[in-house]
């Protein structure tokens, strides 16, 4: 495979103010070198009424910036009215990101990408959800890169995307984690997931801090920093690396990631690039080597 | 007398395990293959081939039924062994699969049309949505519902679905969606999804010093007591955690899920097959728990009985003898 590894941004994992996330967007399809961006509540259901008109106007903003658009259905619609978000996204003749079963029920076979919390392991899986509409997969983020390079010799037209930059979407629940650090349950919660744009570090007693919870979800604490080099990316199929938003200068990640992906950057500078002050957080990467997701591999 | 409101799930890691559970009144009792395929891939636990065909020739001959679990995610460029496992349940009558992994389910689907597909807690099916997908794609019969939903929302969806409705009733309690938590391959690099454990005995580690002892997962210490208290097993989500200054289970507390109080709303809801959790535990375990299930359906089913004292029959059976009716209360999420 040849030509350049597209560079996405993910959907936003976080509770942010209406304002901040019309910001975040506008400088996104400003001074981004994104190509392509997902747009959409994933994680509760709760916070989608409040910022759907911000995310209707951000998501015209991109395509006139040139972006391609796509928009996420939640992860885990639960009542009737998130049921309903799900059924009307499924039915967009555009191309969407599934992640959960019930938005295929609607979809009839239209175009989607299987996001990565969409339980997709393996070629016999893919190319069932192939049937279905699917054009590109992100996949779970404990997939090592020759578990993923498996699935592209068996299924090479699927357009692969690989998890490369953010806290690692660990765990979704029923349960919302900060609304019971706060006394309170999901039904009672008061929003205080904004008071985290990048998620509530979590340690163990002696403090060492590993997770991080955002409401309903848990994600690791470190950043998760895709290293690999672009030649064996295009090897396992990989023809786009994903950024997941997070309150850092996102422009200036996918800009960094940009050199890399071109060759321009070796590994160590990527790491280093990012870490220097971007990050405030350690970095992470291994998953792709198939070993605990929260080791840091050079590889 | 009424029909019995509920078909009672047993497990059974071994077929002496098997056994008990039939005569102790289980319908039904699930079981899987020795390897990967199933998401209790414990050391000395599961069934052989032949086992397998033994266990289905014993549960028939008493009128019990067996399901065989294949409820992990096949692996990329490997699915051979969850196919073998497909066509060793098919071979050895079992009747019926539960399966999470829609490659899985599409195997079986196409190679054996009259095999029985349950769809796992594992594959996170959650909405009528969803269960009607994969009753559509895969003709699934019946769907495992996640632990999230709380029973009129179990209701809701029972309503509009046309599958039948298992729902777990006792033993250890997932806090995240099953299936949708990758804790364990985070911290230990093996998973509940891909490798069938969860926080897995081979990276646990026990510490102490003149105060505290220590349960530790790939050297992270989950769980940590004074000498005087017990200490649990350190599954990552039930560790007591730091998080803004403040110490506590930020995830779960240690506690089993309960149903024996919520038996009437559940059968009210929907739900014609109760699941007890536990193809890791013990002989002795497994049969207490059936029979005080068993006990409990057939008084539902007679309308007597004293249904007050009955979720304290098991309370010795639960972790840190505590226990909750989880999510099928709305407060618990």
């Amino acid at each position: 495979m040849t030509g350049s590894i597209e560079l996405t941004l993910g959907p936003l994992f976080f509770n942010w103010p209406v304002q901040t996330l019309a910001d975040f967007y506008a400088r996104i399809a400003d001074e981004s070198v994104i190509d392509r961006v997902y747009v959409g509540e994933v994680v509760c259901g709760k916070r989608s009424p409040l910022l759907e008109a911000t995310l209707v106007d951000a998501a015209e903003r991109l395509e006139r910036a040139g972006k391609t658009v796509v928009w996420s259905t939640l992860c885990s619609p639960t009542n009737k009215r998130e049921r309903n978000a799900t059924a009307a996204l499924s039915t967009f003749d555009s191309e969407i990101e599934v992640n959960d079963v019930g938005a295929l029920a609607a979809r009839n076979g239209k175009a989607f990408t299987a996001g990565p919390m969409l339980n997709i392991y393996n070629e016999t899986a893919l190319a069932a959800l192939q049937d279905e509409g699917c054009i590109r997969w992100c996949p779970p983020v404990e997939m090592s890169l020759d578990a993923i390079r498996a699935v592209h010799a068996a299924r090479p037209d699927i357009l692969i995307e690989l998890f490369g930059f953010g806290r690692l979407p660990l765990a979704h629940s029923g349960r919302c984690y900060h609304a019971r650090f706060h006394g309170l349950n999901k039904d009672s919660c008061r929003y205080f997931c904004e008071e985290d744009p990048d998620g509530k570090t979590v340690s163990t007693v002696d403090g060492a801090a590993f997770l991080a919870f955002n409401g309903l979800q848990t994600l690791s604490d470190g950043v998760h920093l895709a290293t690999t080099p672009s030649f064996d990316l295009r090897r396992a199929g990989i023809a786009a690396v994903r950024l997941s938003p997070h309150t850092v200068d996102m422009v200036r990640v996918a800009a960094v990631f940009r050199s890399f992906l071109d060759d321009q950057i070796a590994p160590p500078e990527l790491k280093d690039a990012l870490t220097a002050d971007v990050l405030d957080r350690p970095v992470v990467n291994g998953y792709l080597g198939a070993r605990p997701g929260m080791e840091w591999s050079t590889q | 007398m009424q029909p019995s409101p509920f078909e009672l799930v047993a497990p059974a890691g071994t077929p002496a395990t098997l056994k008990a559970a039939v005569r102790a009144g289980a319908d039904t009792v699930y079981c899987g293959l020795r390897d990967e395929t199933n998401a209790r891939n414990f050391p000395g636990l599961n069934f052989s081939e032949a086992e397998l065909g033994d266990a289905v020739e014993f549960a028939h001959a008493f009128g019990a039924r067996v399901i065989v679990a294949i409820n992990t995610f096949a692996a990329a460029g490997h699915t051979g062994p969850w196919k073998n496992a497909v066509r060793c349940a098919r071979e050895a009558g079992a009747d019926a699969i539960v399966a999470a992994d829609i490659g899985v389910l599409d195997h079986a689907a196409e190679r054996y049309p009259d095999l029985r597909l349950h769809l796992s807690v594992q594959a996170a099916a959650g909405t009528a949505e969803a269960v009607e997908f994969y009753a559509r794609r895969f003709g699934v019969k019946r769907v495992v519902l996640p632990r999230i939903l709380s029973i009129p929302e179990i209701g809701t969806l029972a309503a509009e679905v046309n599958v039948e409705i298992e729902a777990f009733a006792f033993g250890g309690l997932c806090v995240m969606t099953e299936g949708r938590c990758h804790l364990s391959s985070f911290v230990t690099g093996r998973s509940p999804n891909l490798s069938g454990v969860c926080s897995p005995a081979e990276a646990v580690s026990y510490t102490r010093d003149a105060e505290y002892k220590s349960a530790r997962l790939s050297g992270l210490t989950i769980q940590c007591e004074t000498h005087s208290k017990p200490i649990g097993y350190p599954t990552l989500c039930k560790g007591k955690f730091s998080a803004g200054g403040k110490t506590a289970h930020l995830f779960e507390d240690p506690v089993s899920l309960n149903t024996l109080d919520v038996l009437p709303e559940l059968a009210d809801a929907g739900v014609t097959a109760l699941k007890i959790e536990g193809r890791q535990r013990g002989k002795a375990y497994v049969e207490r728990v059936t029979r005080e299930f068993r006990n409990a359906i057939d008084q539902l089913q007679t309308g007597d009985g004293n249904r007050l004292s009955q979720a304290a029959a098991l309370d010795d059976m639960t972790e840190g003898h505590r226990s909750t009716t989880g999510a099928y209360r709305k407060t618990w999420r």
